[in-house]
């Protein structure tokens, strides 16, 4: 039996402890799954965690990997601060991927002081406007969000596919899926180090999420704006009372979400890919959900969930090729931090007590005759 | 021709109405788990995996709807004993459900099956038409009927589905009246968990004799959607059910017989028709939640 009973303040350590424990748990459990599984969970462990930033490349490899991650679930915090369950940034990705795309292959010839901000400006507004189909149905017909904005990922898959193998397929690609490459107006530029050079895949798309992260933070913790998405989402009734719109609010965090995805489909395939193709993303739609919630709905914090999180999915990739384990195992990872984090969360709100069935009936018979001395007495 | 046609839409519609009706129990007990996808996919995995070893098809359902209870046995443990958030719970076990289906299933891809065989019934499956589309069945298409049919008897004739709806609608007045919000709770998210691993076998026993990652192809989300579009009544499932196959067997008729539509945007069709059907259904607010549970995805904790 679990009993819970409210805490009447948290302590902060507590809430600053609650992911570092929710992770420890994990590899633990991990440790576990992978001694099941029949390999030794310390080389495992080792091929997950240690061996993927064992070089400084491979550190700014990992800033790579997580850059999406942090550019979504910072976007993703203002829709589960409100409660609107934004679900489907992953479709959202790939229309703000193929908006840019749009711009970068149309206009092939602009200039990179217009073509990088105009193919920025379409990333977003085609994730936006993907985003705004569930909103404004949830809002005018009373939809559910969680819902529509999935079964669009669904067809955004389908409608890239089609694009990149029908209209907008390279003549010279020889029969394969791809656009022809964008210009190199429309790349993102790999970052020059003084003194150093390239430093792995590392590209100014990563400077660009962090800003973004911290713009993000400013904006829900210093704005007018981020305290009615706190608001409506923490008592919607006062809210309301405050003269605060639910669906305006809904609007405006779905197209923060959505343009937040919508803008790192945009990076991910300016920085990394340099074409469209069917395959832009690797669920991090689905992955930066984790990181927000990791992160604790804190944009600031995003950054280093996005950083552990990038930090497993290339733990898959290391373990794969050293193991010969599957890289799905990631997924069950991802599934088991999360589960942590959300009973870690209980922890941090609630004095959890966890007895036998029968002592916990012992002690619920003393509260009653407590309560019923208590009645005699006054 | 059409004969055919109509049986692969009603084969296609076994496993909604499977994951939907669990779900509909589980949501008209006030609780809303949203991973329906990932126990289909542990349900599936498991059945094929078991139906494989073992050369038994029945092992295989059973295992199946083990399995996907097992994994809403950890839903259940986390939303009613700890109170999470039931909607990031219910990603959660989808995620976990697709990468752990994933991580098990790997060996088993490649490998096929022999399907679930027709359940032939004396006489009537030799009727003309009728036998063919009416009396030529798998077990498990039998048994989806039968299992609406026995939810709604539940649900508005048994006293336990007049407690069951009545913790879904007000727990705090079901606590009060002594019955155990989350103990029936817990059991609702257990035979939610039944249902859609059982549905999830029917995938790769039935509909294609074998196993692949995420095979259901989003088949848990509509799902979800057929409880609304139901609004939470059990026959209401079924139809829709029906409808969802009509139209996924829709776009595979038409590639066959050579529409000019890219094949993409015919594939779009499930997806796209799940999100008029909920606009239709949910613009009408007092239709739409007539029968919908007022508690609905909030937590209980009787230490109040």
């Amino acid at each position: 039996m679990i009993s819970l009973s409210p805490r009447k303040d948290i302590p902060l350590t507590l809430t600053l402890m609650t992911p570092v424990v929710a992770i420890a748990l994990t590899l633990v459990i991990g440790a576990a799954i992978f001694g099941i599984l029949g390999y030794d969970p310390l080389a495992a462990l080792y091929q997950f965690f240690i061996a993927p930033v064992s070089r400084p490349d491979q550190i700014a490899d990992l800033f790579v990997k997580a850059c999406p991650l942090i550019i979504i679930a910072s976007g993703l915090v203002f829709a589960y601060r409100a409660n609107v369950w934004n679900i489907g940034a992953e479709g959202q990705m790939i229309l703000g991927a193929m908006a840019a795309g749009f711009v970068a292959l149309t206009w092939p010839n602009l200039p990179g002081p217009v073509m990088m901000p105009a193919m920025i400006l379409a990333g977003m507004l085609g994730g936006l406007a993907w985003g705004m189909i569930p909103a404004l149905l949830k809002t005018r017909f009373n939809t559910n969000e969680i819902l529509v904005s999935l079964m669009l990922t669904y067809v955004a898959v389908l409608l890239i596919d089609w694009t990149v193998r029908g209209p907008w397929r390279d003549p010279m690609s020889f029969g394969f899926p791809l656009t022809p490459m964008y210009a190199d107006a429309a790349l993102i530029s790999r970052v020059e180090l003084p003194g150093v050079g390239r430093l792995g895949q590392l590209h100014w798309g990563v400077a660009g999420a962090l800003i973004f992260a911290l713009a993000a933070w400013f904006v829900l913790g210093r704005s007018i704006l981020g305290f009615q998405v706190k608001v409506m989402g923490d008592a919607p009734r006062a809210g309301r009372f405050a003269g605060f719109s639910p669906a305006l609010v809904t609007i405006i965090v779905m197209a923060i979400s959505g343009g937040a995805a919508g803008l790192a489909g945009m990076v991910e395939v300016s920085a990394n890919i340099g074409q469209l193709q069917p395959d832009i993303s690797f669920g991090y739609g689905f992955t930066a959900i984790i990181v927000a919630f990791l992160a604790r709905l804190n944009p600031l914090a995003v950054i280093i969930a996005g950083l552990v999180v990038a930090l497993a999915e290339l733990g898959g990739d290391s373990a794969q090729i050293a193991l010969a384990m599957q890289k799905v195992v990631t997924g069950v990872f991802k599934g088991i931090l999360l589960f942590m984090l959300l009973a870690g969360e209980t922890f941090n709100r609630y004095h959890v007590t966890i007895s036998l069935p029968y002592r916990a009936r012992l002690r619920g018979d003393r509260m009653q005759a407590d309560r019923m001395q208590g009645d005699s007495g006054a | 021709m059409l004969e055919d046609l109509i049986l692969t839409v009603l084969m296609t519609s076994v496993p909604l109405v499977y994951a939907a009706t669990g779900e509909l129990i589980v949501e008209r007990s006030g609780v809303l788990n949203l991973g329906v996808e990932g126990m289909m996919l542990m349900g599936a995995v498991a059945a094929f995996g078991i139906a494989m070893v073992s050369g038994s098809l029945v092992l295989g359902v059973i295992a199946g709807g083990l399995a996907g209870m097992l994994t809403a046995a950890l839903f259940g443990i986390l939303v009613l004993g700890f109170a999470t958030n039931q909607v990031a719970t219910g990603l959660a076990l989808t995620i976990f459900g697709a990468g752990l289906s994933g991580l098990v299933g790997a060996p088993l891809i490649g490998h096929a099956i022999e399907g679930l065989p027709v359940l032939r019934i004396p006489l009537l499956s030799d009727l003309p038409t009728v036998g063919k589309l009416v009396f030529s069945h798998d077990l498990m298409a039998y048994g989806a009927v039968i299992l609406v049919a026995a939810v709604a008897y539940f649900l508005k004739r048994t006293r336990a589905g007049l407690v069951l709806r009545a913790i879904g609608d007000n727990h705090d007045s079901a606590h009060a009246l002594g019955y155990s919000v989350l103990g029936v709770r817990f059991m609702a998210v257990l035979f939610g968990g039944l249902m859609a691993g059982f549905g999830g076998a029917y995938l790769p026993l039935a509909l294609t004799p074998h196993w692949a990652e995420g095979m259901t192809a989003g088949r848990g989300w509509i799902a979800l959607a057929l409880v609304v579009f139901a609004s939470w009544m059990p026959w209401r499932v079924l139809v829709g059910a029906l409808i969802f196959g009509g139209i996924t067997i829709m776009q595979l008729a038409g590639q066959a017989r050579g529409w000019t539509v890219p094949s993409q945007f015919l594939s779009m069709l499930p997806y796209l028709a799940t999100i008029v059907v909920l606009v239709l259904i949910s613009r009408n607010r007092e239709f739409a939640l007539a029968n919908s549970p007022a508690c609905l995805g909030r937590a209980f904790h009787a230490g109040k």
